[in-house]
Protein backbone atom coordinates (compact mmCIF):
# COMPACT_ATOMS: atom_id res chain seq x y z
CA UNK A 1 0.00 0.00 0.00
CA UNK A 2 1.32 3.44 -0.99
CA UNK A 3 0.64 6.42 1.27
CA UNK A 4 0.49 10.03 0.08
CA UNK A 5 0.24 12.61 2.87
CA UNK A 6 -1.27 15.94 1.78
CA UNK A 7 0.15 17.63 4.89
CA UNK A 8 3.64 16.87 3.53
CA UNK A 9 3.19 16.53 -0.23
CA UNK A 10 1.85 19.16 -2.61
CA UNK A 11 -1.58 18.41 -4.13
CA UNK A 12 -0.22 18.62 -7.69
CA UNK A 13 2.47 16.08 -6.84
CA UNK A 14 -0.08 13.74 -5.24
CA UNK A 15 -2.32 13.91 -8.31
CA UNK A 16 0.62 13.60 -10.73
CA UNK A 17 1.82 10.48 -8.89
CA UNK A 18 -1.60 8.86 -9.17
CA UNK A 19 -2.07 9.96 -12.79
CA UNK A 20 1.31 8.43 -13.69
CA UNK A 21 0.16 4.90 -12.80
CA UNK A 22 -0.08 2.68 -15.88
CA UNK A 23 -2.76 0.07 -16.50
CA UNK A 24 -0.35 -2.72 -15.49
CA UNK A 25 1.03 -1.03 -12.35
CA UNK A 26 1.85 -3.21 -9.37
CA UNK A 27 1.03 -0.33 -7.04
CA UNK A 28 -2.71 -0.78 -6.98
CA UNK A 29 -3.56 0.31 -3.42
CA UNK A 30 -3.16 3.96 -2.44
CA UNK A 31 -4.08 6.03 0.60
CA UNK A 32 -4.32 9.83 0.71
CA UNK A 33 -3.96 11.20 4.24
CA UNK A 34 -4.92 14.64 5.59
CA UNK A 35 -7.15 15.84 2.73
CA UNK A 36 -8.58 18.56 5.09
CA UNK A 37 -11.17 19.63 2.54
CA UNK A 38 -8.65 20.22 -0.28
CA UNK A 39 -9.93 20.82 -3.78
CA UNK A 40 -9.42 18.49 -6.75
CA UNK A 41 -8.14 15.48 -4.79
CA UNK A 42 -7.51 12.39 -6.97
CA UNK A 43 -8.70 13.90 -10.24
CA UNK A 44 -8.03 12.64 -13.75
CA UNK A 45 -7.00 9.11 -12.76
CA UNK A 46 -7.01 6.59 -15.61
CA UNK A 47 -5.64 3.35 -14.24
CA UNK A 48 -7.42 0.50 -12.40
CA UNK A 49 -6.03 1.48 -8.99
CA UNK A 50 -7.77 1.86 -5.64
CA UNK A 51 -7.43 5.14 -3.72
CA UNK A 52 -8.74 5.67 -0.18
CA UNK A 53 -9.06 9.30 0.95
CA UNK A 54 -8.84 9.51 4.75
CA UNK A 55 -11.19 12.40 5.48
CA UNK A 56 -13.35 15.04 3.82
CA UNK A 57 -12.63 16.71 0.49
CA UNK A 58 -13.49 20.05 -1.13
CA UNK A 59 -14.51 20.90 -4.67
CA UNK A 60 -14.21 18.42 -7.57
CA UNK A 61 -12.83 15.32 -5.84
CA UNK A 62 -12.42 12.35 -8.22
CA UNK A 63 -13.31 14.43 -11.27
CA UNK A 64 -12.96 12.87 -14.73
CA UNK A 65 -12.26 9.49 -13.16
CA UNK A 66 -11.57 6.53 -15.49
CA UNK A 67 -11.13 2.94 -14.22
CA UNK A 68 -9.98 3.88 -10.69
CA UNK A 69 -11.89 3.17 -7.48
CA UNK A 70 -11.84 6.19 -5.18
CA UNK A 71 -13.21 5.88 -1.66
CA UNK A 72 -13.73 9.10 0.31
CA UNK A 73 -14.04 8.23 3.98
CA UNK A 74 -15.54 11.63 4.89
CA UNK A 75 -17.85 13.99 3.03
CA UNK A 76 -17.22 15.48 -0.41
CA UNK A 77 -17.60 19.11 -1.53
CA UNK A 78 -19.25 20.36 -4.72
CA UNK A 79 -18.79 18.47 -7.98
CA UNK A 80 -17.59 15.09 -6.71
CA UNK A 81 -16.96 12.63 -9.57
CA UNK A 82 -17.81 15.30 -12.13
CA UNK A 83 -17.65 13.98 -15.68
CA UNK A 84 -16.65 10.47 -14.54
CA UNK A 85 -16.00 8.12 -17.47
CA UNK A 86 -15.78 4.76 -15.66
CA UNK A 87 -14.67 3.23 -12.37
CA UNK A 88 -16.23 3.70 -8.95
CA UNK A 89 -16.40 6.58 -6.49
CA UNK A 90 -17.69 5.94 -2.97
CA UNK A 91 -18.47 8.74 -0.52
CA UNK A 92 -19.05 7.58 3.06
CA UNK A 93 -20.54 10.90 4.20
CA UNK A 94 -22.58 13.50 2.35
CA UNK A 95 -21.91 15.01 -1.07
CA UNK A 96 -22.45 18.68 -1.81
CA UNK A 97 -24.06 20.14 -4.92
CA UNK A 98 -23.80 18.73 -8.47
CA UNK A 99 -22.44 15.33 -7.48
CA UNK A 100 -21.77 13.20 -10.56
CA UNK A 101 -22.54 16.08 -12.92
CA UNK A 102 -22.15 15.23 -16.63
CA UNK A 103 -20.88 11.75 -15.73
CA UNK A 104 -20.57 9.44 -18.71
CA UNK A 105 -20.06 6.11 -16.98
CA UNK A 106 -19.00 4.30 -13.84
CA UNK A 107 -20.71 4.19 -10.47
CA UNK A 108 -21.01 6.95 -7.85
CA UNK A 109 -22.09 5.52 -4.50
CA UNK A 110 -23.00 8.18 -1.89
CA UNK A 111 -23.73 6.70 1.53
CA UNK A 112 -25.12 9.93 3.00
CA UNK A 113 -27.17 12.70 1.38
CA UNK A 114 -26.42 14.62 -1.79
CA UNK A 115 -27.53 18.23 -2.05
CA UNK A 116 -28.86 20.19 -5.01
CA UNK A 117 -28.30 19.36 -8.69
CA UNK A 118 -27.19 15.77 -8.09
CA UNK A 119 -26.62 14.11 -11.47
CA UNK A 120 -27.19 17.30 -13.44
CA UNK A 121 -26.72 16.59 -17.15
CA UNK A 122 -25.65 13.00 -16.44
CA UNK A 123 -24.80 11.10 -19.59
CA UNK A 124 -24.52 7.45 -18.66
CA UNK A 125 -23.24 7.33 -15.07
CA UNK A 126 -25.02 5.31 -12.36
CA UNK A 127 -25.54 7.24 -9.13
CA UNK A 128 -26.86 5.63 -5.94
CA UNK A 129 -27.62 7.94 -2.99
CA UNK A 130 -28.42 6.14 0.26
CA UNK A 131 -29.89 9.30 1.80
CA UNK A 132 -31.85 12.14 0.16
CA UNK A 133 -31.09 14.53 -2.70
CA UNK A 134 -31.70 18.28 -3.09
CA UNK A 135 -33.54 20.38 -5.64
CA UNK A 136 -33.01 20.37 -9.43
CA UNK A 137 -31.43 16.93 -9.37
CA UNK A 138 -31.02 15.16 -12.73
CA UNK A 139 -31.71 18.45 -14.54
CA UNK A 140 -31.30 17.75 -18.28
CA UNK A 141 -30.09 14.24 -17.47
CA UNK A 142 -29.53 12.36 -20.70
CA UNK A 143 -28.60 8.78 -19.86
CA UNK A 144 -27.78 6.56 -16.90
CA UNK A 145 -29.53 5.75 -13.64
CA UNK A 146 -30.09 7.80 -10.49
CA UNK A 147 -31.23 5.76 -7.48
CA UNK A 148 -32.29 7.55 -4.29
CA UNK A 149 -33.17 5.62 -1.14
CA UNK A 150 -34.46 8.73 0.64
CA UNK A 151 -36.42 11.72 -0.68
CA UNK A 152 -35.91 14.05 -3.64
CA UNK A 153 -36.20 17.87 -3.51
CA UNK A 154 -38.00 20.26 -5.83
CA UNK A 155 -38.03 19.97 -9.63
CA UNK A 156 -36.65 16.45 -9.96
CA UNK A 157 -35.66 15.60 -13.53
CA UNK A 158 -36.48 18.96 -15.07
CA UNK A 159 -36.05 18.91 -18.88
CA UNK A 160 -35.06 15.27 -18.65
CA UNK A 161 -33.91 13.20 -21.62
CA UNK A 162 -33.49 9.43 -21.30
CA UNK A 163 -31.99 8.95 -17.83
CA UNK A 164 -33.95 6.73 -15.42
CA UNK A 165 -34.71 8.06 -11.96
CA UNK A 166 -35.69 5.78 -9.08
CA UNK A 167 -36.81 7.27 -5.76
CA UNK A 168 -37.90 5.26 -2.72
CA UNK A 169 -39.13 8.20 -0.60
CA UNK A 170 -41.14 11.26 -1.48
CA UNK A 171 -40.51 13.63 -4.38
CA UNK A 172 -41.19 17.24 -3.41
CA UNK A 173 -42.03 18.14 -7.00
CA UNK A 174 -41.29 16.95 -10.52
CA UNK A 175 -39.61 19.31 -12.98
CA UNK A 176 -40.91 20.20 -16.43
CA UNK A 177 -41.50 17.14 -18.64
CA UNK A 178 -40.65 14.64 -15.85
CA UNK A 179 -43.37 12.09 -15.05
CA UNK A 180 -43.80 8.95 -13.04
CA UNK A 181 -43.51 5.86 -15.20
CA UNK A 182 -44.40 2.23 -14.95
CA UNK A 183 -41.84 0.04 -13.15
CA UNK A 184 -41.30 -2.88 -15.51
CA UNK A 185 -39.45 -6.12 -14.97
CA UNK A 186 -36.24 -4.86 -16.56
CA UNK A 187 -36.23 -1.86 -14.23
CA UNK A 188 -36.62 -4.05 -11.15
CA UNK A 189 -33.72 -6.19 -12.37
CA UNK A 190 -31.57 -3.11 -12.98
CA UNK A 191 -32.39 -1.72 -9.53
CA UNK A 192 -31.65 -5.05 -7.85
CA UNK A 193 -28.22 -5.09 -9.45
CA UNK A 194 -27.39 -1.46 -8.48
CA UNK A 195 -28.64 -1.95 -4.90
CA UNK A 196 -26.58 -5.11 -4.60
CA UNK A 197 -23.42 -3.45 -5.96
CA UNK A 198 -23.71 -0.51 -3.58
CA UNK A 199 -24.65 -2.50 -0.48
CA UNK A 200 -27.89 -0.57 -0.21
CA UNK A 201 -30.46 -1.77 2.29
CA UNK A 202 -33.56 -1.53 0.11
CA UNK A 203 -35.77 -3.67 -2.12
CA UNK A 204 -36.43 -2.77 -5.78
CA UNK A 205 -40.21 -3.01 -5.25
CA UNK A 206 -40.07 -0.07 -2.79
CA UNK A 207 -39.06 2.42 -5.50
CA UNK A 208 -41.00 4.48 -8.03
CA UNK A 209 -39.60 5.25 -11.44
CA UNK A 210 -39.57 8.67 -13.09
CA UNK A 211 -38.61 9.56 -16.60
CA UNK A 212 -39.14 11.92 -19.50
CA UNK A 213 -42.60 12.58 -20.98
CA UNK A 214 -40.62 13.47 -24.15
CA UNK A 215 -42.79 16.52 -24.79
CA UNK A 216 -39.90 18.97 -24.83
CA UNK A 217 -37.98 17.05 -27.47
CA UNK A 218 -39.54 18.92 -30.36
CA UNK A 219 -41.18 22.27 -30.79
CA UNK A 220 -44.94 21.91 -30.58
CA UNK A 221 -46.41 23.72 -33.56
CA UNK A 222 -49.71 24.23 -31.68
CA UNK A 223 -47.83 26.61 -29.37
CA UNK A 224 -46.51 28.78 -32.20
CA UNK A 225 -48.91 31.63 -31.45
CA UNK A 226 -47.63 31.80 -27.87
CA UNK A 227 -44.38 33.36 -29.09
CA UNK B 1 -16.87 34.30 -5.04
CA UNK B 2 -16.33 35.29 -1.41
CA UNK B 3 -15.53 33.40 1.76
CA UNK B 4 -17.55 33.42 4.94
CA UNK B 5 -16.65 32.01 8.34
CA UNK B 6 -18.63 32.12 11.56
CA UNK B 7 -18.20 30.69 15.02
CA UNK B 8 -20.68 30.62 17.89
CA UNK B 9 -19.20 29.25 21.10
CA UNK B 10 -21.37 27.19 23.42
CA UNK B 11 -18.49 26.43 25.81
CA UNK B 12 -17.42 29.41 27.93
CA UNK B 13 -13.87 28.12 28.32
CA UNK B 14 -13.28 28.55 24.58
CA UNK B 15 -14.10 32.29 24.61
CA UNK B 16 -10.51 33.54 24.99
CA UNK B 17 -9.67 31.51 21.85
CA UNK B 18 -12.43 32.92 19.61
CA UNK B 19 -10.20 35.32 17.69
CA UNK B 20 -7.50 32.70 17.25
CA UNK B 21 -9.93 30.11 15.87
CA UNK B 22 -11.68 32.62 13.60
CA UNK B 23 -8.37 33.90 12.23
CA UNK B 24 -7.33 30.41 11.12
CA UNK B 25 -10.71 29.89 9.49
CA UNK B 26 -10.52 33.28 7.77
CA UNK B 27 -7.03 32.74 6.36
CA UNK B 28 -8.10 29.36 4.93
CA UNK B 29 -10.73 31.23 2.89
CA UNK B 30 -8.13 33.56 1.30
CA UNK B 31 -8.42 32.15 -2.22
CA UNK B 32 -12.19 32.74 -2.14
CA UNK B 33 -11.59 36.43 -1.40
CA UNK B 34 -8.14 38.02 -1.52
CA UNK B 35 -9.34 41.64 -2.02
CA UNK B 36 -10.30 42.56 1.52
CA UNK B 37 -11.27 40.97 4.79
CA UNK B 38 -13.24 41.83 7.86
CA UNK B 39 -14.46 40.46 11.12
CA UNK B 40 -17.25 41.27 13.57
CA UNK B 41 -16.46 40.05 17.04
CA UNK B 42 -18.92 39.93 19.93
CA UNK B 43 -17.01 40.38 23.18
CA UNK B 44 -17.84 41.22 26.77
CA UNK B 45 -20.41 43.92 27.45
CA UNK B 46 -18.99 46.67 29.63
CA UNK B 47 -22.08 48.76 30.24
CA UNK B 48 -20.87 51.20 27.59
CA UNK B 49 -21.63 51.59 23.91
CA UNK B 50 -18.74 50.60 21.65
CA UNK B 51 -18.37 52.64 18.49
CA UNK B 52 -15.82 51.26 16.03
CA UNK B 53 -14.46 53.99 13.74
CA UNK B 54 -11.99 53.93 10.86
CA UNK B 55 -9.71 56.46 9.23
CA UNK B 56 -7.21 56.36 6.37
CA UNK B 57 -5.09 58.83 8.40
CA UNK B 58 -5.47 57.40 11.91
CA UNK B 59 -2.52 59.24 13.48
CA UNK B 60 -4.06 62.60 12.70
CA UNK B 61 -7.74 61.72 13.09
CA UNK B 62 -7.51 59.69 16.31
CA UNK B 63 -5.18 62.10 18.17
CA UNK B 64 -7.26 63.60 20.95
CA UNK B 65 -10.48 62.13 19.54
CA UNK B 66 -11.42 60.58 22.89
CA UNK B 67 -10.97 63.86 24.77
CA UNK B 68 -12.85 65.92 22.19
CA UNK B 69 -15.74 63.42 22.08
CA UNK B 70 -15.79 63.25 25.88
CA UNK B 71 -16.00 67.00 26.07
CA UNK B 72 -18.84 67.11 23.55
CA UNK B 73 -20.78 64.42 25.43
CA UNK B 74 -19.96 65.70 28.89
CA UNK B 75 -18.76 62.25 29.95
CA UNK B 76 -15.40 60.46 29.86
CA UNK B 77 -14.74 58.42 26.69
CA UNK B 78 -12.24 55.57 26.57
CA UNK B 79 -10.53 54.86 23.24
CA UNK B 80 -8.57 51.83 22.01
CA UNK B 81 -6.70 52.48 18.78
CA UNK B 82 -6.17 49.38 16.63
CA UNK B 83 -4.28 50.23 13.44
CA UNK B 84 -6.71 52.15 11.17
CA UNK B 85 -9.59 51.51 13.56
CA UNK B 86 -10.44 52.78 17.02
CA UNK B 87 -13.05 51.57 19.48
CA UNK B 88 -14.66 54.36 21.48
CA UNK B 89 -16.57 53.57 24.68
CA UNK B 90 -19.35 56.08 25.28
CA UNK B 91 -22.35 56.11 27.63
CA UNK B 92 -25.22 53.90 26.43
CA UNK B 93 -27.58 56.85 25.99
CA UNK B 94 -25.07 58.93 23.99
CA UNK B 95 -25.33 57.16 20.61
CA UNK B 96 -27.00 59.96 18.63
CA UNK B 97 -24.78 62.87 19.80
CA UNK B 98 -21.66 60.69 19.52
CA UNK B 99 -22.45 59.69 15.92
CA UNK B 100 -23.24 63.28 14.99
CA UNK B 101 -19.91 64.40 16.46
CA UNK B 102 -17.96 61.65 14.65
CA UNK B 103 -19.66 62.47 11.36
CA UNK B 104 -18.57 66.08 11.74
CA UNK B 105 -15.00 64.98 12.47
CA UNK B 106 -14.97 62.97 9.25
CA UNK B 107 -14.16 59.53 10.71
CA UNK B 108 -16.04 56.58 9.32
CA UNK B 109 -18.26 54.57 11.67
CA UNK B 110 -17.89 50.83 11.05
CA UNK B 111 -20.37 49.69 13.66
CA UNK B 112 -22.03 50.41 16.97
CA UNK B 113 -22.99 48.00 19.71
CA UNK B 114 -22.86 46.96 23.32
CA UNK B 115 -20.73 43.93 22.47
CA UNK B 116 -19.90 44.10 18.73
CA UNK B 117 -16.66 45.48 17.30
CA UNK B 118 -15.97 45.49 13.54
CA UNK B 119 -12.57 45.51 11.87
CA UNK B 120 -12.23 45.47 8.10
CA UNK B 121 -9.67 46.58 5.56
CA UNK B 122 -8.42 46.07 2.04
CA UNK B 123 -5.69 43.42 1.75
CA UNK B 124 -5.05 39.72 2.22
CA UNK B 125 -6.95 38.15 5.12
CA UNK B 126 -3.72 37.19 6.92
CA UNK B 127 -2.46 40.77 6.76
CA UNK B 128 -5.78 42.25 7.82
CA UNK B 129 -6.03 39.82 10.77
CA UNK B 130 -2.45 40.63 11.82
CA UNK B 131 -2.94 44.41 11.60
CA UNK B 132 -5.89 44.26 13.96
CA UNK B 133 -4.50 41.54 16.25
CA UNK B 134 -7.68 39.50 15.76
CA UNK B 135 -5.98 36.39 17.20
CA UNK B 136 -5.79 37.93 20.66
CA UNK B 137 -9.48 38.89 20.76
CA UNK B 138 -11.89 36.87 22.86
CA UNK B 139 -15.66 36.74 22.69
CA UNK B 140 -18.78 34.63 22.49
CA UNK B 141 -19.24 34.63 18.72
CA UNK B 142 -17.89 36.22 15.58
CA UNK B 143 -18.31 36.41 11.82
CA UNK B 144 -15.59 36.89 9.22
CA UNK B 145 -15.55 37.54 5.49
CA UNK B 146 -12.99 37.42 2.70
CA UNK B 147 -14.08 39.43 -0.32
CA UNK B 148 -13.74 38.96 -4.06
CA UNK B 149 -15.47 42.12 -5.19
CA UNK B 150 -18.21 42.04 -7.82
CA UNK B 151 -20.83 44.70 -7.11
CA UNK B 152 -18.76 47.65 -5.87
CA UNK B 153 -15.18 48.88 -5.57
CA UNK B 154 -12.44 47.33 -3.43
CA UNK B 155 -12.43 49.82 -0.57
CA UNK B 156 -12.55 49.66 3.21
CA UNK B 157 -16.20 50.67 3.18
CA UNK B 158 -16.96 48.04 0.54
CA UNK B 159 -15.53 45.28 2.75
CA UNK B 160 -17.78 43.12 4.90
CA UNK B 161 -19.22 42.85 7.55
CA UNK B 162 -21.79 45.60 7.13
CA UNK B 163 -23.49 46.95 10.21
CA UNK B 164 -26.66 48.99 9.84
CA UNK B 165 -27.97 48.85 13.43
CA UNK B 166 -26.62 48.34 16.92
CA UNK B 167 -24.94 44.95 17.40
CA UNK B 168 -26.24 43.75 14.01
CA UNK B 169 -24.00 42.81 11.13
CA UNK B 170 -24.22 40.95 7.84
CA UNK B 171 -21.77 39.16 5.58
CA UNK B 172 -22.71 37.91 2.13
CA UNK B 173 -21.50 35.56 -0.57
CA UNK B 174 -23.27 36.29 -3.83
CA UNK B 175 -24.72 39.31 -5.57
CA UNK B 176 -28.09 41.01 -5.25
CA UNK B 177 -29.77 42.10 -8.46
CA UNK B 178 -32.49 44.37 -7.02
CA UNK B 179 -30.30 46.34 -4.61
CA UNK B 180 -30.79 49.68 -6.36
CA UNK B 181 -34.56 49.33 -6.22
CA UNK B 182 -34.42 48.20 -2.58
CA UNK B 183 -32.05 51.08 -1.74
CA UNK B 184 -34.64 53.54 -3.06
CA UNK B 185 -37.45 51.80 -1.19
CA UNK B 186 -35.46 51.97 2.05
CA UNK B 187 -34.61 55.62 1.43
CA UNK B 188 -38.32 56.40 1.19
CA UNK B 189 -38.61 55.04 4.74
CA UNK B 190 -35.73 57.29 5.82
CA UNK B 191 -33.09 54.54 5.85
CA UNK B 192 -29.97 55.59 4.00
CA UNK B 193 -26.98 53.45 3.06
CA UNK B 194 -23.43 54.78 2.93
CA UNK B 195 -22.06 52.90 -0.08
CA UNK B 196 -22.98 51.59 -3.53
CA UNK B 197 -22.61 48.07 -2.20
CA UNK B 198 -25.38 45.47 -2.58
CA UNK B 199 -24.70 43.76 0.74
CA UNK B 200 -25.14 46.96 2.68
CA UNK B 201 -28.65 47.14 1.24
CA UNK B 202 -29.28 43.57 2.45
CA UNK B 203 -28.07 44.56 5.92
CA UNK B 204 -30.21 47.70 5.93
CA UNK B 205 -33.24 45.68 4.80
CA UNK B 206 -32.81 43.22 7.70
CA UNK B 207 -32.25 46.07 10.21
CA UNK B 208 -35.33 47.94 8.96
CA UNK B 209 -37.51 44.85 9.34
CA UNK B 210 -36.25 44.33 12.88
CA UNK B 211 -36.83 48.01 13.67
CA UNK B 212 -40.42 47.55 12.44
CA UNK B 213 -40.91 44.75 14.95
CA UNK B 214 -39.90 41.60 13.08
CA UNK B 215 -37.81 38.97 14.81
CA UNK B 216 -34.44 38.20 13.25
CA UNK B 217 -35.93 34.96 11.94
CA UNK B 218 -38.79 36.84 10.27
CA UNK B 219 -36.39 39.41 8.82
CA UNK B 220 -34.26 36.63 7.34
CA UNK B 221 -37.41 34.94 5.95
CA UNK B 222 -38.19 38.30 4.36
CA UNK B 223 -34.93 38.31 2.41
CA UNK B 224 -36.24 35.28 0.48
CA UNK B 225 -39.24 37.25 -0.71
CA UNK B 226 -37.89 40.79 -1.04
CA UNK B 227 -34.29 40.35 -2.19
CA UNK B 228 -33.49 39.03 -5.64
CA UNK B 229 -30.19 37.48 -6.60
CA UNK B 230 -27.70 35.03 -5.19
CA UNK B 231 -26.98 34.99 -1.52
CA UNK B 232 -25.66 33.03 1.34
CA UNK B 233 -26.13 35.42 4.27
CA UNK B 234 -24.68 35.09 7.74
CA UNK B 235 -25.93 37.68 10.18
CA UNK B 236 -24.79 38.41 13.72
CA UNK B 237 -26.65 39.90 16.66
CA UNK B 238 -25.71 40.48 20.28
CA UNK B 239 -27.02 37.05 21.25
CA UNK B 240 -26.30 34.84 18.27
CA UNK B 241 -26.06 34.32 14.57
CA UNK B 242 -28.34 33.33 11.72
CA UNK B 243 -27.87 31.78 8.28
CA UNK B 244 -30.04 31.87 5.17
CA UNK B 245 -29.40 30.86 1.54
CA UNK B 246 -31.43 31.87 -1.50
CA UNK B 247 -33.70 29.17 -3.00
CA UNK B 248 -31.27 28.33 -5.83
CA UNK B 249 -28.43 27.95 -3.31
CA UNK B 250 -25.51 27.91 -5.71
CA UNK B 251 -23.29 29.75 -3.20
CA UNK B 252 -21.69 27.13 -0.98
CA UNK B 253 -22.29 26.74 2.73
CA UNK B 254 -21.39 24.13 5.30
CA UNK B 255 -22.01 23.97 9.02
CA UNK B 256 -20.55 21.99 11.90
CA UNK B 257 -21.84 21.53 15.42
CA UNK B 258 -20.36 19.95 18.53
CA UNK B 259 -21.20 20.34 22.23
CA UNK B 260 -18.70 23.23 22.25
CA UNK B 261 -19.58 25.32 19.18
CA UNK B 262 -21.59 25.92 16.02
CA UNK B 263 -19.42 26.83 13.03
CA UNK B 264 -20.26 28.14 9.57
CA UNK B 265 -17.98 28.27 6.51
CA UNK B 266 -18.14 28.53 2.75
CA UNK B 267 -16.06 25.37 2.57
CA UNK B 268 -15.23 22.46 4.82
CA UNK B 269 -11.50 23.22 4.75
CA UNK B 270 -12.10 26.19 7.07
CA UNK B 271 -13.15 23.65 9.72
CA UNK B 272 -10.09 21.39 9.42
CA UNK B 273 -8.37 22.76 12.55
CA UNK B 274 -11.43 23.12 14.80
CA UNK B 275 -11.28 20.98 17.94
CA UNK B 276 -13.33 17.78 17.67
CA UNK B 277 -14.24 18.35 14.01
CA UNK B 278 -13.64 14.63 13.29
CA UNK B 279 -16.73 13.75 15.32
CA UNK B 280 -18.76 16.95 14.73
CA UNK B 281 -22.14 16.89 13.00
CA UNK B 282 -21.35 18.44 9.62
CA UNK B 283 -24.14 19.38 7.21
CA UNK B 284 -25.09 21.68 4.41
CA UNK B 285 -27.80 24.25 5.25
CA UNK B 286 -30.92 23.75 3.12
CA UNK B 287 -31.87 26.39 0.56
CA UNK B 288 -34.53 28.96 1.53
CA UNK B 289 -34.36 27.83 5.15
CA UNK B 290 -33.52 30.09 8.09
CA UNK B 291 -31.13 28.76 10.72
CA UNK B 292 -30.50 30.58 13.94
CA UNK B 293 -28.51 30.04 17.12
CA UNK B 294 -28.97 32.17 20.20
CA UNK B 295 -27.69 32.03 23.71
Amino acid sequence: MQVLDLSKTDLREVNATLQAQRADTNQTEWVIENPRGSHAVAVGLDAPISVTVKGSTGYYCAGMNKLATIHVEGSAGPGVAENMMSGTVIVEGDASQYAGATGRGGLLNIKGNASSRCGISMKGIDIVVHGSIGHMSAFMAQKGNLVVLGDAGDALGDSLYEARLFVRGTVKSLGADCIEKEMRHEHLALLAELLERTGADAKPEEFRRYGSARKLYNFNIDHADAY
Amino acid sequence: MCGIVGLFLKKEALRPRLGDMLTDMLITMTDRGPDSAGIAIYGEESGKLKITVQSDTPAADFAGLDLALGEALGAPVAMRVVDTHAVLNVPLDAEAPALAFLDKRGVRVMGVGESMEIFKEVGLPKDVAARFGIRAMGGSHGIGHTRMATESAVTTLGAHPFSTAGDQCLVHNGSLSNHNDMRRRLARKGIYTKTENDTEVGAAYISSRIAEGATLGEALEGTLKDLDGFFTFVTGTKTGFGVVRDPVACKPAVMAETDDYVAFASEYRAFADLPGIETARVWEPEPATVYFWER
